[in-house]
């Protein structure tokens, strides 16, 4: 635990200097852009980032589906956890949806995946899904406002203050990852774990996960690695530092991506 | 030359009262949608582009079709399309202004519309569309108006008019193409992931825009005393049956790549469009009756008869019309989201007010052209009178 713990404040330190830190905080400070929301609603800007040090951080996740397996339940700990960090409405229609982390069978989250008589595993494990934080993430390519944009350390951060509604990065996602505020979604709230901290969004803009950015600024693990307690079903950091708890997760186990043919390299990476 | 639009007949004025009670009809649904977001639609986190997106794909076709009558005479000197010109020009300048309408209906923060300017993102191809169709409405009006000015004054056009219609031409061809790459592009959407979609599109888009055109002029013709001319009718029919000759091949290449190679990802949205995918198949009577309508069409054009005879052939253009319309202002779109990144299959109903947009703003297209056309028409029959 307490290697997890100073590996965690490492990366926070360097995700930091990435992309939110001095450089991001001065230039916000001489544009006179500065507001306390700001930070967590818009991440840095992306000019910003690209100023920031080079400091090669690639930042990604291994879910180890056998906890998840062994612990049901778990993954739903994990979604209320992100869901009540990040002000996420609820709303009891497909339609209107919003997600950012949430379970499904193995045949919808790797779909290109072919069995015959597949082992009892995969007929019974639901699979969290949350955005892949991709290294060449086909949303930020198609996004005309640059809204959304690429961090540094390789989180694939959301401006919502930016964002004009065209949801061409939804068409974009091959994960179908990102959710659009169909309507006002603050009625929809759960006001006895509302999230001071956290900006809510206003209608008509998309959202998604963030890998949890406003935490590890702080210092903290990401909530559904948090949530996931000493577990390891979830394991979070820098995959370039070969040092790292997440390293070692890559070195020792057989993962798999998401549609990995589609050249998108996402970073979430699943042991089954 | 405004002034033209301002006089006309009682049947004028009762076809632009229909219009605005169509467009305010629209603006009264817009305003609802505006208060309470985009959910007053049917599109869902599955299905996240509609019938909006639709309309604006099919209508960039309308707008880029304006080239099939303005290349031949000015880059062929073919002297029977000199009257139709300006038609042809004016209908892309209606059709782009309902384009950029449908776009700004679909935004989810319209007031920020603005931002893909002020953050231009050159790897964005929505970035580069805004560019293409903006420029593009710019040259068609621009190019209209000075030679109508020109043919009012009775002077041959000025010179250096040339080389925007020059440029108009190619420019055309490129308004279809970038908006074909707003889909062909996106990984994981494999209806759309295919090389032939712009050819696709520019192939349905020289079919339904002529055939379009057939109709305004003969329509036209009924209505006031300006007559196109049967030899140019003719040719644009002629323009019209290889153009839908050609889509056909192309939409077959579809189906047989995707049903030889046998990958899923190809088959599922064909299958789900036009025989239904796991026991859903929303879409398929839709897809069934543009294919049933488009062969009826390509043998009326096909058949002298049927070709030559003035009704007969106004029903074979409402019918091809009809046909690309259902393939591009639904299915393509809409087909494309089906299955999602996730498999599933979501079904999309347009909601009322979603409805009444649209026709809100194809009112709003065709009073653009109503007017257009007024004042173009005024100018002609000055000179046929004098
Ligand atoms: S998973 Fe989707 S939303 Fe996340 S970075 Fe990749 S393409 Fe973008
Ligand atoms: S919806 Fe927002 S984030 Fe998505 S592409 Fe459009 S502007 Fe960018
Ligand atoms: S990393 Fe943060 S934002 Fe992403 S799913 Fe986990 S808790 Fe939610």
């Amino acid at each position: 635990m307490d290697i997890k713990r100073r590996q965690f404040l490492k990366i926070a330190g360097l995700s930091t200097i990435a992309g939110l830190g001095a450089p991001a905080a001065f230039n916000l400070l001489l544009k006179g852009e500065s507001s306390p929301v700001s930070f967590a609603s818009s991440g840095s800007s992306p000019e910003a980032s690209q100023e920031a040090a080079p400091t090669g951080v690639r930042l990604g996740m291994v879910i180890d589906q056998n906890v998840f397996d062994a612990y049901r339940g778990l993954a739903q700990k994990c979604i209320t956890a992100c869901h009540t960090v990040h002000n996420v409405p609820k709303f009891d229609n497909p339609k209107d949806e919003i997600k950012w982390i949430f379970e499904v069978p193995y045949e919808k989250a790797f779909t290109a995946k072919s069995h015959y008589h597949k082992n009892e595993q995969l007929h019974d494990s639901s699979f969290p899904v949350l955005c892949n934080h991709c290294d060449n993430p086909p949303c930020v390519r198609a996004c005309p406002t640059k809204a959304t944009f690429k961090r540094k350390d390789g989180i694939v951060a959301m401006d919502y203050h930016r964002c004009i509604g065209c949801r061409f990065c939804m068409a974009a996602c091959p994960y179908g990852m990102r959710s659009f505020n169909w309507r006002d979604p603050r009625p929809f709230i759960d006001k006895t774990t509302y999230n001071k901290e956290f900006p809510t969004r206003m209608r008509g803009v998309v959202e998604k996960c963030n890998f949890c950015v406003e935490r590890l600024a702080k210092g903290l693990q990401p909530a559904c690695v948090e949530a996931c307690g000493n577990s390891g079903a979830m394991v979070f950091g820098d995959m370039n530092d070969p040092h790292s708890e997440i390293r070692k997760k890559l070195a020792e186990n057989f993962t798999i991506q998401r549609k990995p043919s589609l050249g998108t390299t996402p970073s979430v990476f699943y042991i089954i | 030359m405004l002034e033209k639009a301002l006089t006309g007949s009682n049947r004028y004025w009762g076809w632009i009262a229909v219009l605005l009670a169509f467009m305010a009809a629209g603006a009264l649904s817009y305003v609802q949608q505006y208060n309470y977001g985009l959910g007053l639609t049917g599109m869902s986190r599955d299905v996240s582009w509609g019938v909006y997106i639709a309309q604006f794909t099919f209508l960039v076709g309308v707008a880029a079709s304006g080239v099939m009558v303005v290349l031949p005479y000015y880059l062929h000197n073919y002297k029977t399309f000199a009257k139709i010109t300006i038609l042809g020009e004016f209908l892309a300048v209606a059709s782009v202004s309902m384009c950029l309408m449908f776009i700004l209906a679909d935004l989810g923060q319209p007031l920020r519309a603005l931002n893909v300017l002020l953050h231009p993102t050159p790897n964005s191809i929505l970035f580069w569309d805004m560019i293409v169709l903006n420029v593009y409405l710019f040259l068609n009006i621009f190019v209209g108006w000075v030679v109508l000015t020109a043919e009012k004054k009775d002077v041959a056009p000025p010179k250096w008019i040339k080389p925007f219609i020059y440029i108009s031409i190619p420019w055309a061809v490129s308004i279809h193409t970038v908006t074909a790459f707003l889909y062909a592009g996106l990984p994981g959407r494999h209806f759309w992931l295919t090389a032939i979609l712009a050819p696709r599109f520019l192939a349905s888009a020289f079919a339904g825009g002529p055939a379009l055109l057939i109709l305004l002029c003969l329509i036209i013709k009924r209505v006031t005393k300006f007559d196109a001319g049967q030899e140019a009718i003719q040719k644009l029919v002629t323009i019209v049956t290889y153009a839908a000759l050609i889509n056909v091949f192309f939409v077959l290449l579809e189906f047989f790549t995707a049903y030889y190679s046998n990958i899923p990802g190809h088959m599922h949205t064909l299958d789900y469009l036009f025989f239904g995918l796991h026991g859903q198949g929303q879409l398929v009577p839709w897809m069934r009756v543009s294919t049933i309508f488009g062969i009826i069409a390509i043998v009326m054009f096909l058949v002298p008869a049927t070709r030559k005879r003035e009704d007969t052939l106004a029903i074979a253009c409402v019918l091809l019309f009809f046909s690309l319309w259902i393939d591009k202002g639904i299915g393509l779109v809409i087909g494309g989201f089906v299955p999602s990144p996730l498999e599933e299959i979501t079904a999309y109903h347009p909601s009322f007010q979603e409805i009444m947009i649209t026709l809100g703003v194809w009112a709003a297209g065709f009073f653009i052209l109503t007017v257009l056309y007024k004042i173009a028409l005024g100018v002609k029959e000055e000179k046929m009178v004098s």
